[in-house]
C-alpha cells in the first residue's frame, strides 16, 4: 500500500518537474492532505459545519440566538435525539440500523410510568424494569441479526411495528400526567432536573447525553470491545479470522443500544413532564439523521461518536436558528436534507482513501 | 393503472354483493386516522354501542399514523367490497380521499365525514362534526374577558398542529383569534395576522413534545408571552412545562381545545385556564344511526340549520367562568369528558 503510494508521488513530482501546470498538483496535494486529515478524524466535518452555522445564526440573530440561554435551549431540545442517536451510532458502526429505537424509547418509559401508577410497585424498582425492558428489546434484536443472521433493517422494522404495537396496547394509549407524576413518583422527572449557570440552563438530560458521548468515544477507541465493534463493521469475515467473537459483540451491541434508549425514555419523561405514548415517533429517522450528518458511514466501521453529537447539535442549532430567523419550519426539514446528501457525499469522498 | 383496476373490479364486485348484503342485515365501517388516539378510541365505542343498539355490524378500520392515506383507501375498498351501506370516516388526507369516497358513494354507500370535514365539505354526504371555529372562538372569548383591559397589550405565542395547515388546525387557530379580537386576514390559513399582539406561530404535532418545543421556541423570540394558545390539551401539557422551566407557569393563560379527561383534570389542576370540549362519542352515535336509517329507508341526514354540517355540540369547560362567555365547570366537563 505504502509503496503505491510512494511511487505515486514520486510519479507525480518527475511530472510537475516537466509540465507547467504545477497549480493544479498542489492543489490536488492539498486536497489529498485534507482527505487524508478528515480520514483520521471524521468528526471534524460535522464540528465544522457546527460551528460555522453557530457563528452564521449568531451574526444573523444577534444576541437572541448567541445568548448563554439560547444555546443551552438548543442543548435542551436535542438531548432526547442526542441519546437515542448513541445508541444508533453503535448499531450503524456495526454495520447495522436500528429503526426501533424510538419504539424502545417510548416502551421503556411507558412501563417505568405504569409499573409505579398501575401496580404501585417503588418508582425506584420500576426504573429498573424499564432499563430492562430495553435491554431485553435489545436482545431479540440482536440474537436475531448476530445468530439468525437476519438483516438489521429487516429485524429492526418488524421490532419497531412490534414494539410499538406493545406500548400502545400495554398503555391503552393512556397519557400519566406530569401533575401526578411530580407528586408520587418525582424520580421519573429525575432528569429535568436542572442547574442554573447566569443565563445557562442545563438540566441532567443534557449532561447525561454529554457524558454518555464522552464515556462512549472513549470505550470505542479505548477498549477492546470498542475496537471489536469496529472491526466487526468493517469486515465481520475478518474480525472473526482474528479471534473476535461476532455475534456476542454484535448482541452485546443491540444490548446497550437497547438500554441507552431505555435511559432516553427515561429522560423522555423528564423533559415532557408526562408519560404519553405517543411520543417519539419519529426519534428513529431523527437519530439516523443526527448520526448520518456526523459523518458515521452506513458501511459501518468508520466514524466518530463525538460526529452524532455534533450532528444532532447541527440540526438543533438549524431548527432553533430558523425559527429565530422567522423562517417557515419546512425550510428547516429542506436544509436538513441537503445535510444529509452532503454529508453522505463527503463520506464517500473521503472513503476513496482508505481504498 | 393496477389500482384502478382493482377499484373497478371491487366496484363490480360491490353491485353483486349489495343485494346480498341485505339479507346478512347491515354493516357499516367507521375508518378513523389512527386507533391509538383516545379521541377516536372512544369514537369506535360510541360507534360499537350504537351499532349493537341498532342491530348493526360494525368493522372498525384505522390509518397506521396520523396521515396514513394509502391505509384508509384501502378501507374504504374493502368496505365497499364488502357490501356495508355505509362509512364513517374521520380522513387523514381531506382531499385525496374524495377519490374513494367518491367510488363508494357511487356504489351506494352513505359516507359520513366524522370530526374533520373533506374538502371539499359536499363530497360526503354529511359531516357529523365539532364546530371548530366555535370551539376556537370561545377560548378566545374566555381568554380576552379574563385579561379585561390587558387584553389591548396581550402577547399571544399560538402552538398550532402542523405546517400543513389541516383544516381542524386553521379552524380553532383563526377562531380563537377572532374570538379574542384579533383581525384574521385570511381565514384560511393561520399565520398571515399582522396583530403585532401575536409572538408567533409554531408547530406542535399534537403531542406533549412538540407542545415543549414549540413553546420553547417562541419563548425564545419573546420570553414576555402571556396567552398560549394550544390546538389541543396534550400541546398545552407540553407548553406548561416549557413555561415551568422559565419559571413562568404561573403568570400565562394557557387556552385549548378537545376535552379529553386528562386535559379537563388539567383545567381543574389550573395547568389549562380554559379548554373548548367536544363530543366524540356522540359522532360516532349520530353517525350509526343516520347509517341505519339509510339502510331502512334511504333518508338522508340533514344539517344542523345554518351550517353545512351536523353539529355536534362544544362547551366550554373552566372553573373561573368569565362575563359574557357561557361555559360548564370542571365537574361537569369531568362527567363528559372521552379519554
Amino acid at each position: 500500500m505504502s509503496g503505491n503510494a510512494d511511487n505515486f508521488e514520486a510519479a507525480a513530482k518527475a511530472k510537475s518537474a516537466e509540465t507547467v501546470a504545477e497549480f493544479t498538483d498542489t492543489r490536488k496535494g492539498f486536497l489529498a492532505t485534507i482527505q487524508h486529515v478528515l480520514h483520521v478524524n471524521p468528526a471534524l466535518v460535522p464540528l465544522f459545519v457546527l460551528l460555522a452555522s453557530v457563528i452564521g445564526f449568531g451574526l444573523l440573530l444577534g444576541s437572541k440566538f448567541f445568548s448563554p440561554f439560547a444555546l443551552t435551549l438548543i442543548l435542551q431540545q436535542v438531548q432526547i435525539v442526542g441519546i437515542v442517536a448513541a445508541a444508533q451510532s453503535l448499531v450503524i458502526l456495526t454495520a447495522g440500523i436500528d429503526l426501533s429505537v424510538g419504539a424502545i424509547m417510548v416502551l421503556s418509559s411507558v412501563v417505568m410510568g405504569q409499573f409505579t401508577f398501575r401496580y404501585g410497585i417503588p418508582v425506584e424498582v420500576a426504573v429498573m424494569i424499564g432499563l430492562l425492558t430495553g435491554v431485553i428489546c435489545g436482545y431479540v434484536n440482536g440474537w436475531l441479526v448476530a445468530v439468525m443472521k437476519l438483516p438489521p433493517f429487516i429485524v429492526t422494522l418488524g421490532m419497531w411495528q412490534i414494539v410499538l404495537a406493545s406500548n400502545f396496547l400495554y398503555s391503552a394509549n393512556e397519557t400519566i400526567r406530569a401533575q401526578d407524576i411530580e407528586t408520587n413518583a418525582p424520580l421519573l422527572q429525575f432528569f429535568a432536573t436542572k442547574f442554573q449557570v447566569g443565563g445557562a440552563v442545563l438540566t441532567v438530560g443534557v449532561i447525561f447525553m454529554v457524558l454518555l458521548m464522552l464515556l462512549l468515544a472513549y470505550v470505542l477507541k479505548h477498549t477492546a470491545w470498542g475496537r471489536h465493534v469496529y472491526a466487526v463493521g468493517d469486515d465481520p469475515d475478518a474480525a472473526q479470522l482474528s479471534g473476535v467473537n461476532v455475534k456476542r459483540t454484535i448482541i452485546s451491541v443491540y444490548m446497550l443500544s437497547g438500554l441507552i434508549c431505555a435511559f432516553a425514555g427515561w429522560a423522555l419523561i423528564g423533559r415532557i413532564g408526562s408519560v404519553s405514548p405517543t411520543s417519539g415517533q419519529l426519534a428513529n429517522i431523527e437519530s439516523i439523521t443526527a448520526v448520518v450528518i456526523g459523518g458515521i458511514s452506513l458501511f459501518g466501521g468508520r466514524g466518530s461518536i463525538l460526529g452524532t453529537l455534533f450532528g444532532a447539535l447541527i440540526v438543533g442549532v438549524f431548527t432553533l436558528g430558523l425559527r429565530l430567523a422567522g423562517a417557515d419550519a419546512q425550510w428547516t426539514y429542506l436544509l436538513i436534507g441537503v445535510l444529509i446528501i452532503a454529508a453522505v457525499a463527503v463520506d464517500q469522498w473521503i472513503r476513496k482513501v482508505s481504498a | 393503472m393496477k389500482k384502478l383496476l382493482i377499484g373497478t373490479a371491487l366496484a363490480a364486485i360491490t353491485s353483486a354483493t349489495g343485494a346480498f348484503a341485505e339479507g346478512h342485515g347491515t354493516s357499516a365501517c367507521l375508518i378513523t386516522k389512527t386507533d391509538t388516539n383516545p379521541f377516536f378510541v372512544k369514537m369506535r365505542e360510541g360507534a360499537e354501542a350504537a351499532a349493537e343498539a341498532a342491530g348493526i355490524t360494525l368493522r372498525s378500520y384505522a390509518g397506521k399514523v396520523d396521515g396514513d392515506h394509502e391505509t384508509q383507501v384501502a378501507a374504504i375498498e374493502t368496505c365497499i367490497a364488502d357490501g356495508a351501506s355505509g362509512i364513517l370516516i374521520t380522513a387523514s388526507d381531506t382531499s385525496s380521499i374524495v377519490g374513494a369516497v367518491t367510488q363508494a358513494r357511487d356504489a351506494g354507500l352513505l359516507v359520513i365525514a366524522l370530526d374533520t370535514p373533506l374538502d371539499p365539505i359536499d363530497a360526503a354526504d354529511a359531516t357529523f362534526a365539532t364546530d371548530n371555529f366555535l370551539a376556537g372562538e370561545l377560548v378566545g372569548q374566555w381568554a380576552a374577558a379574563t385579561l379585561g383591559d390587558d387584553a389591548a397589550n396581550a402577547k399571544i405565542a399560538m402552538l398550532d398542529l402542523a405546517v400543513s395547515q389541516p383544516t381542524v388546525g386553521v379552524l380553532r387557530d383563526q377562531g380563537f383569534l377572532q374570538g379574542f379580537g384579533i383581525d384574521l386576514g385570511d381565514p384560511n390559513k393561520w399565520g398571515d395576522e399582522t396583530d403585532p399582539r401575536i409572538v408567533g406561530n409554531d408547530v406542535t404535532a399534537g403531542n406533549e413534545e412538540g407542545g415543549r418545543k414549540a413553546m420553547e421556541n417562541l419563548l425564545a423570540v419573546d420570553p414576555m408571552i402571556n396567552v398560549v394558545y394550544t390546538i389541543n390539551e396534550p400541546a398545552a401539557a407540553g407548553a406548561y412545562e416549557a413555561l415551568k422551566s422559565f419559571g413562568r407557569e404561573n403568570d400565562v393563560l394557557i387556552v385549548s381545545v378537545d376535552g379529553g379527561c386528562p386535559g379537563v383534570q388539567n383545567v381543574a389542576d389550573g395547568v389549562i385556564g380554559a379548554t373548548s370540549q367536544q363530543y366524540p362519542l356522540l359522532m360516532a352515535s349520530k353517525g350509526i344511526e343516520a347509517i341505519a336509517a339509510y339502510a331502512a329507508d334511504g333518508s338522508l341526514p340533514e344539517n344542523t340549520p345554518g351550517k353545512n354540517f351536523f353539529d355536534t355540540g362544544v362547551a366550554l369547560v373552566t372553573d373561573q367562568p368569565a362575563d359574557g362567555v357561557e361555559s360548564i365547570s370542571v365537574a361537569e366537563g369531568t362527567d363528559l369528558c372521552w379519554g
